[in-house]
């Protein structure tokens, strides 16, 4: 083991090296595996399933899995059905599970991974608002550097097909005066589009 | 005091009314804010849930910024920009390998020589509830207020460093100090559900009228927050028969402190605030 690069810390078992996933030249990664090492902290085989995340999860209540069944999922190896489910994109990010955590299971963090796999696996999302609506967030950073509220929220409806929603809480914020199409831009939007190259996931 | 100042996209928007009563209440604190230069938006909820390293570069950029400035203390009045902030902070102390990547994504050098803090934290621990009650000119009697400090300025506790992250108090000791009746309730560091208030409005809707619920359960006229986020959801989404005035923090410490501006910034909320602090003799 001494020497090798270790790929997930684990608890209680041996530590995973690059040695122990391939098998005659082939990728033997589990989904787990791959998880855990994009979470790059604790593993989640700590996980002994108190149920505590599920307990204090404000959208447990929405959700198609509970987070709590996620974590086994993934030990199980249920790739197709974790990143096709609706709750990783529901999860709000609140942060309540791995506060409450016992074994120190970063689940929120978990649930990022989740999502960035499952846009890198192509099949898009069961929540097909919430991740346009993200699109549409980090759009508007890419040409502006800075969100503007009422452009941002175009693009949004655009993508999403969600044209109407709103629309009266839109016109009075706009009478208001809080919402404006000419917002301050950052200026060196050169580094601002420069970070969004260099961070591209391949 | 010189305080570096980072007020974010929603500040300059929807949260208009956040930014102006936090520059009142700095001028007459004392507190000199001078504008991270040229500054860019953190990335929020959308950068971190579809890319890890964009989560970090964004705010990246913003700290390398603040770092150059004079001041140490840069203060981030919205609660999710504050979580990103600090959370970028935390990978790039904690993982050199990344450190080095951002810096080079970035094009600048990280230092970590600069203080992330919000504004509660700064009215406590830098100004002093003593040198604030001094300044209170009008007691906000008969104000009833639950104090809802959301998820992001709290959790992960680690990172946040927020006292008392499951029952926090700093909010409930500030609002007593302006002399406001703070209810205690069990729901300060419940979720609203942030940014799903866009693309499920429904369950944003179920969360925000279990806040609302327990609120007037816990004996409440009005609601107390430091988040955007949290802002919008609770004086929009609530349904009809809960709504309750919701303020930031900062427009009561105006209040309390006699400071001009309250009255626009009223003007500025969905629930209309005026009814309630008309009839308490406050404006």
């Amino acid at each position: 083991m001494t020497g090798k690069k270790i790929l997930v810390k684990s608890y209680g078992c041996l530590p995973l090296t690059e040695d122990d996933r391939t098998v005659n030249g082939v990728n033997m990664k589990t989904f787990l595996e791959e998880v855990n090492e994009k979470i790059n902290g604790v593993a989640i085989q700590r996980c002994y399933h108190c149920r505590k995340c599920t307990a204090g999860c404000p959208l447990a209540f929405a959700m198609e899995y509970n987070p709590n069944k996620v974590v086994k999922m993934i030990q199980m190896g249920k790739r197709s059905e974790v990143l096709g489910s609706s709750t990783i994109w529901l999860c709000a990010s609140c942060e309540t599970c791995i506060t409450r955590c016992p074994n120190e299971v970063d689940i929120a963090r978990m649930m990022d991974v989740l999502r960035e796999m499952a846009i890198a696996a192509g099949g898009g999302a069961k929540e097909k608002n919430v991740l346009s609506f993200h699109q549409a967030f980090l759009a508007s950073i890419k040409s502006r550097g800075r969100i503007n509220e009422p452009l941002m929220m175009v693009d949004y409806k655009l993508k999403s097909g969600d044209l109407f929603s709103d629309m009266g809480m839109g016109i009075s914020m706009f009478m208001k005066g809080k919402l404006s199409l000419s917002s301050p831009k950052t200026r060196d939007i050169d580094t601002i589009r420069k970070i969004f190259a260099k961070t591209k996931n391949p | 005091m010189k305080v570096s100042y980072y007020p974010g996209c929603s500040l300059h928007g929807t949260a208009k009314e956040y930014d102006q009563s936090v520059k009142a209440m700095s001028r007459a604190l004392g507190i000199e804010l001078k504008e991270v230069e040229d500054w860019s938006c953190c990335g929020a909820t959308s950068a971190h849930s579809t890319n890890f390293k964009l989560s970090v570069a964004l705010p990246a950029r913003n700290l390398m910024i603040a770092e150059k400035c004079e001041a140490k203390e840069v203060m981030v009045p919205c609660a999710a920009c504050f979580n990103r902030f600090k959370m970028a902070q935390h990978h790039l102390e904690h993982d050199q390998s990344l450190k080095k990547e951002v810096e080079g994504i970035v094009g600048q050098q990280y230092t970590g020589g600069v203080k992330v803090k919000n504004p509660i934290d700064i009215l406590v621990s830098d100004v002093g509830l003593d040198a604030l009650a001094k300044k209170v000119t009008k007691k906000l009697s008969g104000l009833k207020p639950v104090s809802y400090y959301g998820c992001l300025l709290v959790r992960p506790p680690e990172v946040c460093q927020f006292e008392n992250y499951e029952n926090p108090y700093m909010l409930d000791d500030i609002l007593k100090v302006l002399g406001a009746d703070v209810k205690p309730w069990s729901y300060k560091t419940d979720c609203c559900g942030g940014s799903l208030t866009i693309s499920r409005t429904d369950i944003v809707g179920k969360l925000v009228d279990k806040l609302m619920t327990m609120a007037r359960e816990a004996g409440a006229n009005c609601v107390v927050t430091a988040c955007p986020v949290c802002m919008t959801n609770l004086d929009a989404r609530a349904s009809e028969n809960l709504r309750l005035p919701v303020f930031y923090f900062t427009e009561l410490v105006a209040l309390a402190l006699g400071l001009q501006g309250t009255p626009t910034w009223f003007k500025l909320h969905n629930v209309d605030p005026v009814p309630l602090v008309s009839s308490l003799g406050l404006v």
